[in-house]
């Protein structure tokens, strides 16, 4: 890619007029039916549907159309998160906008052969709607679609993250050039982002326009911006998804932030686990670099602004801003009692601002469409839409983005498509370790900022795992505190120890050992470790304990009292056992079984297994050839 | 202090040196130092953190401070394949105890450990992002979602065939 540095702000306008019209096909553009492309192909390349090997259905496609001498009619681009995780590999073919999902190796040719020379739609690969029996073919049909509202993600599935100027054509980095052109006042860019009433995505929910303020006020003779894209929170994957998607959006309104609080370097502190964001940062950064809109003089200016990138060793307390910083200074990443606030003293004690992926990519919209437009969407308090990461035992998994106030069931049963086998909906879990588990009774409530705090939970970086009947809250509860209790950082006692006693009680009434007076010295101790843990890691590890206590006692009772578990989780609590009516008396069972605890005659149905003897190591479930038996 | 290099470790101490070189001059670097160091060594044993500690002027117990905080530094030596069962929440609910548990029978060993063929490491870590395909597994950089675990056997299998493979490989070209 032959890139050049932009001089000025007429220079990118030209460039972005010239390139836009080489991906007008993607907006639908008929128009192009005279030029020689007349397709595009956007081929997923985010995580999910590379581990489904996208890449190697993508790089099939290049091949053949060579092979047919199509390459020039028909153009391959990778391209960021559909967010259609479940489906993938999932391709777009424009300009109309057919989506095709489970796209393996053997399509392709059926593709080029049917769709591009005949203009024949392959229904096979197209979504089917389970609600209507349907077959949708156009993208914005799709159920899973047609609720959303994409603003942080406006670019991810339409435009080659790899490619600069595609990022250009889409109006990428055209706020900044304005801004540095029309030498905006500082105070000015604050306004808007304070009128525009943006949130911080990354959980706490701090107002970003009084952040970069705050971060503006304190002098300094050298000043930082950092993007926090250490996403550890389990089940939550959106940070991920716009770094693989769109960086340039992230990287530019990084630009701007530097301009407006006065830095002239910026950090992106990312995960280690995510090699392909980083890939994808990297090339971004690269050619930022090689078009002069980082560096020295950006775009013939007086302002410079450079970015590297730090990559995390996988630590979550990491994603504490104080703890973060520590971690960008190659430390140990344990966090800092506030204040002083990293906008006063940060990194290397200098002013310095952060923000979460996601707060950055709404900014140059923001700018660019102004505040007014922003306003009109969410909630009175919570303004603009929230990606949210859909997962669990639900239909569609994926990535979703949706106006504030949106309601749950919305969510849940028009864009995910319901709970998976038509169980039973129990319970969904926002907010990661630090959330809770919202209940069925409370499905419709409008998701903000605050209505997810009122309910016991919170909105954190916008993980939902959906469970079902067959989940244990009680052994959810566990399984967050084990989370907790191991990546808390050992600096404070009420975290480091708290977290740990809590544990031990979970661990004791999901092995049936709990009693009542259990509760009580559990809901009291959880509420002392968010009183008095240093950071944010410690303030809401208890959460989860305190949501499922207030929602679902009757199963941590049901545990204590009658030692069972009713979702059939707890090992300890369970017995295995063989169904008389499907056993067929073949005798693998007792063969395998470690501790002879199974005994029977050949041919003689039913087996029988000796729960005194039983170790429940579940060997003899899974080596049943009829399923006979199982865990109750 | 001198350090003692093993003879068949100098070609990787150059390599070390050549690291150090470039990011000593920034601030902050360590961290990436002993990245760079993981990758050439495979793990951080304390020789390797004390070169660093020396060649950096930083007092080793900030170095394996540094390395015993963080979950992706080894100070054990890691097999040829690591192998990353994601207990993410999402794949937790959907069985990630299961696949765990398949992998350790399979190789007979238990997380955190290498086989004595050096060949797998069985680690856990705490979701890779790949929530709309849980349960998921790494094996170095490579994805496996939708797993149950019948597919484990299969997946490891393919894994040791090409080792052998290799090895016959080697052997032939000897």
């Amino acid at each position: 890619m032959n890139l050049s540095p932009i001089k000025t702000y007429g220079a990118l306008k030209e460039l972005r007029s010239s390139f836009s019209n080489q991906i007008s096909i993607r907006a639908g553009d008929k128009s192009v039916e005279n030029e020689i492309t007349k397709y595009h192909i956007l081929v997923c390349s985010g995580t999910g549907c590379t581990s489904t090997e996208s890449n190697e259905v993508r790089k099939k496609l290049e091949k053949e159309l060579k092979k047919r001498n199509l390459d020039d009619k028909v153009k391959v681009f990778k391209t960021g998160c559909f967010g259609f995780c479940k489906l993938g590999p999932i391709i777009a073919i424009h300009p109309e906008h057919t989506l095709y999902c489970k796209v393996g190796l053997e399509n392709v040719d059926e593709i080029l052969e049917r769709h591009i020379k005949h203009g024949e739609i392959l229904k096979e690969l197209l979504y089917k709607s389970p609600k209507t029996g349907q077959y949708q073919r156009n993208i914005n049909d799709i159920d899973f679609f047609n609720s959303q509202r994409r603003i942080a993600l406006r670019n991810c599935g339409v435009i080659n993250p790899e490619d600069i100027r595609e990022y250009i054509a889409v109006g990428g980095y055209s706020v900044l050039a304005q801004m540095l052109n029309n030498k905006t006042p500082a105070q000015e860019i604050v306004e808007s982002l304070k009128k525009s009433g943006l949130r911080g995505r990354g959980g706490g929910g701090y107002l970003t326009g009084k952040k970069w303020e705050l971060a503006l006020s304190y002098e300094g003779d050298k000043k930082y911006v950092l993007c926090n894209a250490d996403e550890g929170d389990p089940g939550a994957f959106m940070d991920r998804s716009i770094l693989e998607g769109d960086p340039h959006s992230v990287i530019e309104a990084m630009i701007i932030a530097g301009y407006c609080i006065g830095a002239d370097q910026g950090y992106v502190y990312v995960r280690a686990e995510y090699p392909i964001a980083v890939e994808r940062l990297e090339i971004a950064i690269e050619q930022a670099k090689k078009m002069g809109l980082l560096g020295n003089n950006i775009l013939g200016s007086d302002f410079s602004f450079d970015l590297d990138i730090r990559l995390g060793a996988g630590a979550f307390v990491c994603g504490e801003e104080t703890a973060l910083i520590k971690s960008v200074m190659g430390f140990r990443g344990e966090p800092n009692p506030r204040p002083p606030f990293p906008a006063e003293a940060g990194l290397w004690e200098k002013p310095t601002l952060n923000n979460n992926v996601e707060t950055y990519a709404n900014i140059p919209i923001i700018l660019q469409k102004g505040a007014d437009w922003f306003v009109n969407i969410g909630t009175e308090k919570s303004k603009g839409t929230k990606v949210f990461a859909l997962a669990g035992q639900i239909n569609n998994t994926g990535l979703i983005e949706v106006p504030m106030g949106t309601s749950l069931r919305t969510i849940i049963y028009d864009i995910g498509g319901g709970i998976h086998d038509n169980k039973e909906f129990k319970a969904v879990q926002t907010g990661g370790p630090s959330g809770g588990c919202i209940p069925k009774s409370m499905l419709d409530i409008k998701i903000d900022f605050e209505s997810l705090a009122d309910v016991g939970s919170m909105m954190g970086s916008g993980g939902m795992i959906v469970m079902d009947e067959t989940d244990c809250m009680v052994d959810i509860a566990r399984f967050y505190l084990e989370f907790a209790q191991h990546e808390s950082c050992g600096k404070c006692v009420p975290c480091s120890i708290g977290t740990k006693r809590i544990l031990e009680i979970l661990e004791r009434i999901t092995k049936g050992k709990g009693k009542m007076e259990d509760l009580q010295i559990l809901e009291d101790l959880c509420l002392d470790v968010k009183d008095s843990s240093l950071c944010g890691l410690g303030q809401t590890a208890p959460n989860p304990v305190l949501s499922t206590l207030q929602y679902f006692k009757d199963e941590y009772i049901a545990h204590i009292k009658d030692k069972t578990c009713p979702a059939g989780v707890c090992n300890s609590l369970l017995k295995v056992v063989i169904s008389d009516e499907k056993c067929i008396a073949c005798g693998i069972c007792a063969r395998i079984c470690p501790v002879n605890a199974i005994t029977g005659e050949h041919k003689k149905p039913p087996f029988k297994i000796h729960q005194e003897v039983c170790i429940k190591c579940g060997n003899c479930i899974q080596k049943c050839p009829v399923d006979a038996i199982y865990k109750r | 202090m001198e350090i003692e290099i093993k003879k068949n470790n100098k070609e990787k101490y150059m390599q070390l040196d050549r690291v150090i070189e470039r990011y000593k001059q920034q601030e902050g670097m360590l961290i990436r130092i002993l990245q760079k160091a993981q990758e050439i060594f495979g793990h951080l044993p304390i020789e390797v953190q004390s070169y660093v500690s020396d060649r950096l002027d930083i007092p080793i117990s900030t170095v394996n401070g540094v390395v015993s905080f963080y979950s992706l530094f080894s100070e054990e030596p890691q097999g040829k394949y690591t192998i990353n069962v994601c207990m993410g929440t999402a794949c937790y609910v959907k069985g990630s105890q299961e696949i765990l548990k398949t992998i350790e029978e399979e190789l007979h060993i238990r997380e955190g450990e290498t086989t004595l063929d050096k060949l797998f490491t069985i680690k856990v870590t705490r979701c890779i992002g790949a929530c709309g395909l849980a349960p998921v597994i790494t094996i170095n950089e490579k994805v496996y979602g939708r797993l149950s675990p019948s597919d484990i056997p299969g997946i490891l299998h393919t894994y040791i065939k090409t080792n052998k493979k290799a090895a016959i490989g080697e052997e032939v070209k000897a």
